[in-house]
C-alpha cells in the first residue's frame, strides 16, 4: 500500500464508523511496533523497513487524530514521562488511545536517571567487589584472588551509561508507538486543559478527555540539613559516584539508605546509619530486619545510632569534617555530634507536585501527596471524585516503587478503555538490592497478626533457612530466611518474607499467588527443578498445614 | 542517675556500687532486695535434640553488657542440622560469658550469667570469675588498658575493662566527660579485641581514631622482644626447657661458631629513603621491605656477598637473591624469606611480605619460605638501637644488621655543619668466601642505592 492509499483508506472508514473500525487496524499494526519497538532500536532495520514503518505510523496518528478523540486534542495526557507514565502510554497506545506525554526535565524520571537504574549497577559492581574480597568465601571455594581493585571513574561510568541507554530505549519505544513527546512543565488549566511550556518559550494549551499525573517525588530533606553536593548530600548525587568517602553517615535506615551502605562498604568506606526510630529498618518484617542486622550490618564497618534524628548538618570546609549534630528523637536533647567525611540523606522522598495547577480545579494536596482513591481517581476538598483526572505513581503516596507507579498507569488506562480496574497493592512485590538481597510481597507478621485479631481469624507462619537449600549451599551462601504468614484456615497466603541469595527474583512466586488469589494447599504440589535457589519456597509451601476440612481447590465449583 | 554522679567521682566503681546497695535508697529500682545472688541467673546450654551431650557455640549474638527482652536471642549454638538460635528466658542483662565463641560446653552447664539490672553486672562478673577453667580471663593487654583506663575519667559503672559499649548504647564518651571520635571498624574492634578507646590515639583525618591506631595500641604490649625478659609469664626460678624453635635457634648459633667471620660497618643517611617511605607508605610499602629491595639491588651488583661456603673448600653462588629478614614472633625468633628481591617491584614485595609475617606469626611458615634465604637482614632500629652486630646463620654468606636512623650533626664537604638522619648498618660476612674489599664495595653500593633510591620503586 502506498502512503497516501493507506491514509485515505484510514480516513475514509474513519467518516464512517469512528472508533469501532480504526481500533482494529491501530491495534495490529501497533502490535507489531511495539514488539519491533522494544527490542533494542535494531541497526540493521534498511532503509525501506524504516520508512514503511514510519508511514505506517504517520496514517495511524494521522487518522487517529482527527476522528477519535471526538473533539479533545488526545484521548489522554500523561504529565511525566517517568516509568508510571511511561508504562501507562504504552498501554494506553495498545487499547488505541491517542496518547501525549509531557515532560519537564528528562525521560526516565528518576528510575531511569536518578534511581533504580543506576543504583543496580553500582549494586552489582559492589556485589562482586564483595565477593572477590572475602578472602574467607573465595577459598572456602577454592579460589585465590589478589588483590582486587576498582577504578572509581570507571564504576560511575557503567551506571551513567546504563542510565543513558534505559533512557533512549525509553524514549525510541514511545516515539515509535506514535505517542507525542510534549517537552515542558505541565500545569492543569482547567477541566480536561492542559498547558505546558518551557521557560522562555511560549506556552501551549492542549486538551485531553482524560489526564494522569505522573509527576513522581524527589528526595526529601528533613530542615537544619545543609545540601553541598560533594559532602553532604541525596541520592542523586550519590549515584553520580564522585568520590568514595573514608566514613560516611548515612541519615536514614530504609532500603536506599541500607542499599547505599552496601555500595560504601563493598567500596572501602566505613558507615555510620542515624535512625530516628529505635529499630533499624523500620519498615521490614522484625525478623528479617533482625537477621539482616546480624548479616548485613554488624560483620560490616557499620555501626549505628537509634533513636537520633540528625538536627543540623554543616558541610566539610577549610579542612574541617561534615559535623552531624544527633538529638534525642523524643526528649530532643543533645546527645553528640559526629564528625564524618560526607553525609547521605536518605530520610524518604517528597511528592513532586508543585506548578501542577491543582488550586485550578480544587484539589489540595495532603504534605504534597495527590489525594487519590482505589481507583488513582483524584478527590478534591470536599471529597468528591475529581471527573478524567487521574494520579499514579509516587505522586499519590500510595506505594512509592517503581512498579507499583506503572502497574496503577495500566489499570488506570484499563478504566478509560470501559474496564473497571482496582489494582491489589498487597500482591505488588518489594526489593532491596543488597547482599544478600531482601524482598517481601503482602503484610509483615506484625501486620498480620493485626488483621487476624481484628477480623477474627487465626494465622500460622512457617520459616526456612537457605542453609537447607541445596544451591545456596554450593555457593556457599547458605545465609538466609524464608518465611510465610497464612490463614490456616482457608490457605490464603497473607505475607512471604525472603533475605538471601537472589530474593528479588525468588518472590515473584509468591506475588504471582496472592495476586491470582492461590492457596497454598493447590500450589504446594507445583514441581520446582533441583537443585535451585526456588526450592526454598517450595519448601515454605509445603510446610505450611492447611485444615483440610475447609479447603477447596479453586478448580471446584463452591456449592452455594 | 543522681547514682550515676555520684559513682563517677570515685575510682572504684565495685565497692562505691557495694556502698549504695548498703546506704541510702535508691528511687529507680523497686525490686531491689538485700540478697543478690538471687538475681543473678544462668543461661544454659541447651539440648537441641535428645541425643546432645554437648554444644559448640558458634557464635554470641549479645554482647556483655547488652540488656535483653525475654525472647530475645543470646547466642548462636551447632547442632548437627544448623546453627540454631537460642533465646533468653528472662529480662536483663548479659553480665558474662563464660564460654567464648568457637568452645563447647556440656548440655546443661551455664555459658553465661544474666544480671537482672544493670548494677548487679560487678557482681556477676566476679561471680563469673569463680567458674573455674572457662572463665572469660581478659588477655593481658585488656589489663594493662584498664590501668590507664582508670586514669581519665572513669566509664561509667562497670569494672570491665572494656570502656566501649554496645554500639546501641550511647556511646561513653558524651558520659565520661571526654570526647571520643572513633570510625565504625576502629569502634568494632575495640569492642572485639577488648581495646580501650579513651586511651588510644587517633591518626585519622580531624584526629580520629582509626582501625590501625586500635591494631597499634593492642600490638604494642603484645609484641613479644627477642628477649625473653621483657614477657610476663617468664617462671623465675626454674629450668625451662628449650621449645623446637628455641632449640634450632640454639643449634644454629653454635654451628656458626666454626666459621671465620668478620665485620665492616658502614654509616648511611636515609634522608632521601625517610622521604620515599612518607610517600608511599600509604600503598602499603613497608622500611622492611625498602631495605630489603635496596640490599637486593646492590647484591645483584656484588654478586659473591651473595654467595656462602657449604663445604669448606668452594664458593656456592645462588641464581636467586632471597633476603631473609629476622622477625621476632612470640617465643622466638624466624626469618621470613623474600625471594627474588631484586626481580620484584617494591608494592609486590611489601605485599608479600605481609603475608609472609602473617603467616609467620600463625606459625604456617613452609620450610621453604623460611630456610631458602642467601643473604639476612636483621633490623633492631625499632628499639632504638644505634649498632650491633649479628651472628652468621650456616649457610649463608653474609648478615647485616641495622641499626636505628637517628637525626645526626655532620660536617659537611663544604665545611658547613647540618643535621642528617644517619644508621649505622654492620655486615657480617664469612672470611672463606667474601673478602674486605668485597664486603666494602657493596656497603659503598647499597649506600648509594639508599643514599639516592629513586631506583627503588621500579
Amino acid at each position: 500500500m502506498s502512503l497516501s492509499a493507506a491514509s485515505a483508506a484510514v480516513a475514509s472508514s474513519a467518516a464512517a464508523y469512528r472508533y469501532d473500525t480504526i481500533r482494529p487496524v491501530a491495534r495490529l499494526r501497533f502490535c507489531g511496533l511495539r514488539r519491533e519497538a522494544l527490542r533494542f532500536h535494531s541497526p540493521r532495520s534498511t532503509p525501506q523497513l524504516v520508512a514503511a514503518r514510519r508511514s505506517v505510523v504517520a496514517a495511524a496518528t494521522a487518522g487517529n487524530g482527527a476522528a477519535a478523540s471526538g473533539g479533545f486534542d488526545y484521548d489522554l495526557v500523561i504529565i511525566g514521562a517517568g516509568v508510571g507514565g511511561h508504562g501507562a502510554a504504552l498501554h494506553a497506545v495498545e487499547k488505541g488511545l491517542k496518547t501525549a506525554i509531557i515532560e519537564g526535565d528528562i525521560v526516565g524520571g528518576t528510575c531511569v536517571n536518578r534511581g533504580c537504574v543506576p543504583s543496580k549497577a553500582l549494586l552489582a559492581v559492589s556485589g562482586r567487589m564483595r565477593e572477590l574480597q572475602d578472602e574467607h568465601h573465595m577459598k572456602s571455594l577454592g579460589l585465590q584472588v589478589s588483590s582486587p581493585g576498582y577504578d572509581r571513574q570507571a564504576v560511575a561510568d557503567h551506571a551513567n551509561n546504563l542510565a543513558s541507554k534505559i533512557r533512549s530505549n525509553l524514549t525510541n519505544s514511545m516515539k515509535a508507538l506514535g505517542v507525542d513527546i510534549l517537552t515542558g512543565i505541565g500545569t492543569i488549566v482547567g477541566k480536561q486543559k492542559v498547558r505546558y511550556g518551557k521557560v522562555g518559550f511560549p506556552d501551549n494549551e492542549i486538551t485531553a478527555r482524560n489526564i494522569i499525573i505522573a509527576t513522581g517525588s524527589v528526595p526529601f530533606v528533613p530542615k537544619g540539613i545543609e545540601i553541598d553536593g560533594k559532602t553532604v548530600f541525596t541520592s542523586d548525587h550519590a549515584l553520580k559516584l564522585e568520590s568514595v568517602p573514608e566514613w560516611i553517615a548515612i541519615v536514614g535506615s530504609g532500603y536506599i539508605g541500607l542499599e547505599f551502605s552496601d555500595v560504601y562498604t563493598a567500596l572501602g568506606s566505613e558507615v555510620t546509619f542515624v535512625e530516628a526510630l529505635d529499630q533499624l529498618m523500620p519498615g521490614f518484617d522484625p525478623e528479617i530486619a533482625k537477621l539482616a542486622q546480624r548479616i548485613l550490618i554488624n560483620p560490616r564497618k557499620i555501626d549505628y545510632h537509634t533513636g537520633v534524628f540528625a538536627s543540623k548538618i554543616t558541610p566539610a570546609k577549610d579542612g574541617k569534617p561534615v559535623l552531624i549534630e544527633l538529638i534525642d528523637a523524643k526528649t530532643k536533647e543533645h546527645k553528640e555530634t559526629l564528625e564524618v567525611d560526607a553525609a547521605l540523606i536518605a530520610t524518604g522522598r517528597a511528592p513532586f507536585t508543585k506548578g501542577l495547577g491543582l488550586e485550578n480545579i480544587n484539589v489540595i494536596t495532603q504534605r504534597g501527596f495527590v489525594p487519590a482513591d482505589e481507583r488513582m481517581q483524584v478527590m478534591d476538598a470536599i471529597g468528591n471524585v475529581v471527573p478524567n483526572l487521574y494520579c499514579i505513581g509516587d505522586a499519590n503516596g500510595k506505594l512509592m516503587l517503581a512498579h507499583a507507579a506503572s502497574a496503577q498507569g495500566i489499570s488506570v488506562v484499563e478504566q478509560i478503555s470501559g474496564r473497571d480496574n482496582i489494582l491489589n497493592h498487597l500482591s505488588i512485590p518489594a526489593a532491596c538490592f543488597t547482599h544478600p538481597e531482601i524482598s517481601m510481597v503482602g503484610l509483615t507478621e506484625p501486620q498480620a497478626r493485626e488483621k487476624a485479631d481484628k477480623e477474627g481469624f487465626e494465622i500460622s507462619v512457617v520459616k526456612t533457612s537457605f542453609k537447607a537449600n541445596t544451591k545456596a549451599l554450593a555457593e556457599n551462601e547458605g545465609d538466609g530466611l524464608a518465611k510465610m504468614i497464612y490463614r490456616p484456615d482457608t490457605g490464603e497466603i497473607l505475607g512471604v518474607h525472603i533475605l538471601g541469595l537472589h530474593a528479588a527474583d525468588l518472590i515473584h512466586e509468591a506475588s504471582n499467588a496472592i495476586a491470582l488469589g492461590t492457596h497454598v494447599q493447590d500450589i504446594k504440589f507445583a514441581v520446582h527443578a533441583h537443585p535451585t535457589l526456588s526450592e526454598v519456597l517450595d519448601e515454605l509451601f509445603k510446610a505450611a498445614k492447611v485444615d483440610t476440612a475447609v479447603s477447596h481447590s479453586i478448580n471446584e465449583p463452591v456449592a452455594v | 542517675m543522681a547514682g550515676l554522679l555520684h559513682l563517677q567521682s570515685t575510682l572504684l566503681p565495685s565497692a562505691s556500687a557495694l556502698r549504695r546497695r548498703a546506704g541510702a535508697p535508691v528511687p529507680s529500682s523497686s525490686r531491689r532486695r538485700c540478697r543478690v545472688e538471687a538475681k543473678i541467673r544462668e543461661i544454659f546450654m541447651p539440648a537441641l535434640s535428645s541425643t546432645m551431650t554437648e554444644g559448640k557455640i558458634v557464635s554470641w549474638t549479645a554482647a556483655e553488657g547488652d540488656r535483653l527482652a525475654k525472647g530475645d536471642p543470646v547466642v548462636v549454638v551447632e547442632s548437627d542440622k544448623a546453627d540454631m538460635d537460642v533465646e533468653t528466658f528472662h529480662d536483663g542483662f548479659l553480665a558474662a560469658v563464660l564460654v567464648p565463641a568457637g568452645e563447647s560446653a556440656p548440655v546443661g552447664s551455664a555459658i553465661a550469667l544474666l544480671a537482672e539490672s544493670e548494677e548487679e553486672i560487678p557482681v556477676a562478673q566476679s561471680q563469673a570469675a569463680s567458674f573455674s577453667s572457662s572463665s572469660p580471663s581478659p588477655p593481658p593487654p585488656q589489663e594493662t588498658a584498664a590501668e590507664e583506663a582508670s586514669l581519665p575519667p572513669p566509664p561509667p559503672p562497670s569494672p570491665a575493662p572494656v570502656a566501649v559499649s554496645a554500639p546501641a548504647r550511647p556511646s561513653p564518651a558524651t558520659q565520661g566527660g571526654g570526647r571520643v571520635v572513633a570510625s565504625p571498624y576502629a569502634k568494632k574492634l575495640a569492642k572485639d579485641l577488648g581495646a580501650d578507646l579513651f586511651s588510644v590515639t587517633g591518626s585519622g583525618p580531624g584526629g580520629r581514631i582509626v582501625a590501625k591506631d586500635v591494631e597499634a595500641a593492642l600490638a604494642a604490649p603484645k609484641k613479644a622482644a627477642p628477649v625473653t625478659a621483657t614477657r610476663p609469664d617468664v617462671p623465675l626460678g626454674s629450668t625451662v626447657p628449650f621449645t623446637t624453635m628455641q632449640g634450632a635457634v640454639s643449634k644454629n648459633m653454635v654451628e656458626s661458631l666454626a666459621v671465620p667471620t668478620f665485620r665492616v660497618g658502614y654509616t648511611i643517611t636515609t634522608d632521601a629513603l625517610d622521604q620515599l617511605y612518607k610517600k608511599i607508605k600509604s600503598k602499603g610499602v613497608t622500611m622492611s621491605a625498602l631495605l630489603a629491595k635496596a640490599t637486593a639491588m646492590a647484591l645483584v651488583q656484588h654478586r659473591v656477598v651473595n654467595s656462602s661456603c657449604r663445604d669448606g673448600k668452594s664458593f656456592t653462588y645462588s641464581s636467586s637473591i632471597n633476603i631473609a629478614v629476622a622477625v621476632a614472633i612470640d617465643g622466638g625468633l624466624i626469618t621470613p624469606v623474600l625471594q627474588d628481591a631484586d626481580k620484584l617491584d617494591i608494592y609486590s614485595l611489601s605485599r608479600k611480605w605481609k603475608e609472609l609475617v602473617d603467616k609467620a606469626r600463625a606459625k604456617q611458615l613452609q620450610p621453604h619460605e623460611y630456610n631458602s634465604g642467601t643473604f639476612t637482614l636483621s633490623n633492631l632500629g625499632m628499639f632504638g638501637v644505634d649498632r650491633f652486630d649479628a651472628i652468621l646463620p650456616p649457610g649463608t654468606g653474609a648478615i647485616m644488621a641495622v641499626g636505628a636512623s637517628e637525626p645526626t650533626v655532620v660536617g659537611t664537604k663544604d665545611g658547613r655543619i647540618g643535621i642528617k638522619n644517619q644508621m649505622q648498618v654492620n655486615v657480617t660476612a664469612d672470611h672463606r668466601i667474601i673478602y674486605g674489599a668485597d664486603l666494602a664495595a657493596f656497603l659503598q653500593t647499597l649506600a648509594k642505592i639508599i643514599e639516592d633510591p629513586k631506583d627503588l620503586t621500579f
